[in-house]
């Protein structure tokens, strides 16, 4: 553990992938007290502002006069939250899954396999737009259904370190000591899975954010008056040619912690890999 | 060979009836119908209209009707573009669709694979950094993102291209889409081929190979490039996924008629028909694309046999 935290300092761009990261969530999290503006109320004497420090609006307004910085703010909160819930939900899902399939073997393995490798050959863009569908437009089920299809590769990466794990003496001496296998896989595989797990989970929020973005920019994710930066954006977009502004503000933003959170799960995942050889 | 893909056709049946069946049931579990308007429809009218498309007759009866038109090649009528039938909207987007998506692929290809190639020979230089981080830009940000971005740069400020519309034909029209189209996959080829180019280079039958006084070009062509290609022939499909979905943003942000509307639109509409035709549609060509994969794999590397 200690070689692989001091071999992701010794790399420059994850050192700053993640004070960018850590700076965006405290912004996020306590920017608002600075801000003197909220994100509902409408200024009609500032509609459609440009941004600069000398005004009231640091990120300008929106058509209907509402501050930017306030808006951005709290799409990246809620780009946030989704992308931690959902990607708890699916971690869950993907290790419990991936153990059982790794641990029990053979044809449960075999047919567990199978169906994941149906699932991921479908795109997941229709089963979300059926179960948004299906269910509404509810901000729970969003983590839900994001949560529910962003499992897969999760679950095939714990099958693979299980099977490995499983031949090994101390799973052997656990079974010659009578112990059950749904205890063997919580108490003996699970914890030593967390290696990968951590790895591959800092590389799945980006993911799950940019999918949960891709919803919202369509409509089919989060809903007025709450806004993530894909709602954002999509509002943007259409007011790009008079004020680009609107795009830009919230474009740059999702785009920098997008990039920052792939740049961390690179270097974790080079730090990581050079220990496991 | 023959026969292997004609086991492959008669496997990947099944499956698409099983896409078929789910996404049929699923969407009549949803609330709601075609005619649910802002104010309700008489309800003789309703039930009119329900008989006229069949709606008032039991779900299976309605499913088992719908499959026998299907194995025809009849999608049925659209409910809510009236006097069009699903065939004929497609039929009008696919091209469209296809085009944009096919040019995209291609692009990515054919840039990624040498881009790959190039910063694994140059291990470690400034070239292999830019292109990887190209890669991570590339791979972590959005296309509907990137897309207006473009549009803002080089149709608003510099006048070079259009922002957005089409015209048949012009290829104009499509250079900011397809653009914004082609990044994330061609970051992901140019790093899965990378990772392996690295990988066969360091074996030895090609340290052979230059051993015996081969020049590098030919090294890389006749001898590492085939196992090289064998991740990125593996991504082929989840590249199709990819490019298919950002086809449903990318196409609406520029204002293209392809068909990547009718699915979110469809399925908001509860136009049943219309939905069901785009799952047919994409769920094909993904299946299709898998067999390619597979072809594409014996190709790559001889060992591998069909049986």
């Amino acid at each position: 553990m200690m070689s692989a935290a001091s071999r992701l300092r010794a790399n420059p761009a994850a050192v700053a992938a993640l004070a960018i990261i850590a700076a965006l969530i405290a912004l996020a999290l306590i920017g608002p007290w600075f801000n003197p503006n909220n994100i509902e109320s409408l200024d009609w004497a500032n509609v459609a502002v440009p941004p600069g420090l000398s005004g009231a609006h640091w990120f300008g307004t929106d058509r209907l006069g509402r501050d930017l910085f306030a808006r951005t703010l709290e799409g990246t909160r809620m780009s946030l939250m989704v992308g931690l819930v959902a990607s708890i939900i699916s971690l869950t899902v993907g290790i419990g899954y991936g153990a059982v399939a790794g641990y029990v073997g053979g044809r449960t393995d075999h047919l567990m396999m199978r169906f994941i490798e149906v699932l991921s050959g479908l795109p997941l863009i229709f089963f979300v737009i059926f179960l948004t569908v299906i269910f509404g437009r509810s901000q729970y089920f969003l983590f839900l259904a994001i949560g529910a299809v962003g499992w897969l590769t999760m679950a095939r990466i714990v099958r693979g370190q299980t099977l490995s794990i499983r031949r090994r003496e101390f799973i052997e001496a656990a079974v010659a000591s009578g112990a059950s296998s749904a205890r063997i896989i919580l108490r003996h595989v699970v914890p030593n899975l967390l290696g990968p797990v951590i790895v591959y989970a800092t590389l799945t929020v980006p993911q799950i954010m940019l999918f949960e973005s891709f919803l919202s920019f369509l409509g089919l994710g989060v809903q007025e008056p709450h806004a993530s930066l894909g709602t954002l954006i999509a509002e943007g977009a259409g007011e790009m040619e008079a004020a680009p502004w609107i795009l830009l503000v919230p474009g740059i933003a999702l785009a920098l912690l997008l990039l920052s959170l792939n740049i961390l799960g690179d270097g974790l995942r080079d730090a990581f890999d050079v220990q496991e050889r | 060979m023959n026969l292997y893909l004609l086991k492959r056709l008669a496997g990947a049946l099944p499956t698409l009836f099983i896409i078929i069946t789910a996404a049929f049931f699923l969407i009549r579990v949803a609330p709601g119908g075609p005619f649910d308007q802002e104010q309700a429809l008489p309800p003789e009218i309703m039930a009119n209209l329900e008989a006229a498309y069949g709606l008032d007759q039991p779900v299976w009866t309605q499913y088992a009707r719908y499959m026998k038109a299907l194995a025809h090649g009849d999608f049925g009528p659209s409910f809510k573009y009236k006097d069009f039938s699903v065939t004929e909207l497609i039929g009008q987007g696919f091209p469209v669709t296809l085009e944009l998506g096919v040019i995209a692929l291609l692009l990515a290809l054919g840039i990624g694979i040498p881009l790959g190639i190039l910063a694994a020979l140059r291990h470690n230089s400034a070239a292999d950094y830019a292109t990887m981080s190209l890669a991570v830009v590339g791979i972590a940000i959005p296309s509907f993102v990137v897309l207006p971005f473009l549009g803002l740069v080089f149709g608003i400020r510099l006048h070079w291209l259009p922002v957005a519309g089409w015209e048949p034909g012009s290829l104009r029209h499509l250079a900011l889409p397809v653009i914004a189209l082609t990044l994330p996959p061609l970051a992901y080829v140019a790093r899965l081929t990378r990772g392996s180019m690295l990988e066969v280079l360091r074996s030895h039958y090609i340290r052979t190979a230059l051993a015996k006084g081969l020049p590098l070009g030919t090294v890389i062509l006749r001898h590492a490039l085939r196992p090289a290609l064998m991740p990125v022939a593996s991504y082929l499909a989840p590249a199709v996924a990819s490019i298919m979905t950002g086809s449903l943003v990318v196409e609406s942000i520029a204002g293209l008629p392809g068909i990547g509307r009718y699915l979110v639109q469809g399925a908001l509409n509860r136009d049943y028909t219309l939905v069901m035709g785009m799952v047919i549609i994409y769920s094909t060509l993904l299946i299709v694309m898998g067999l390619v994969v597979d072809l594409l794999y014996a190709w790559l590397d001889p060992r591998i046999r069909f049986e």
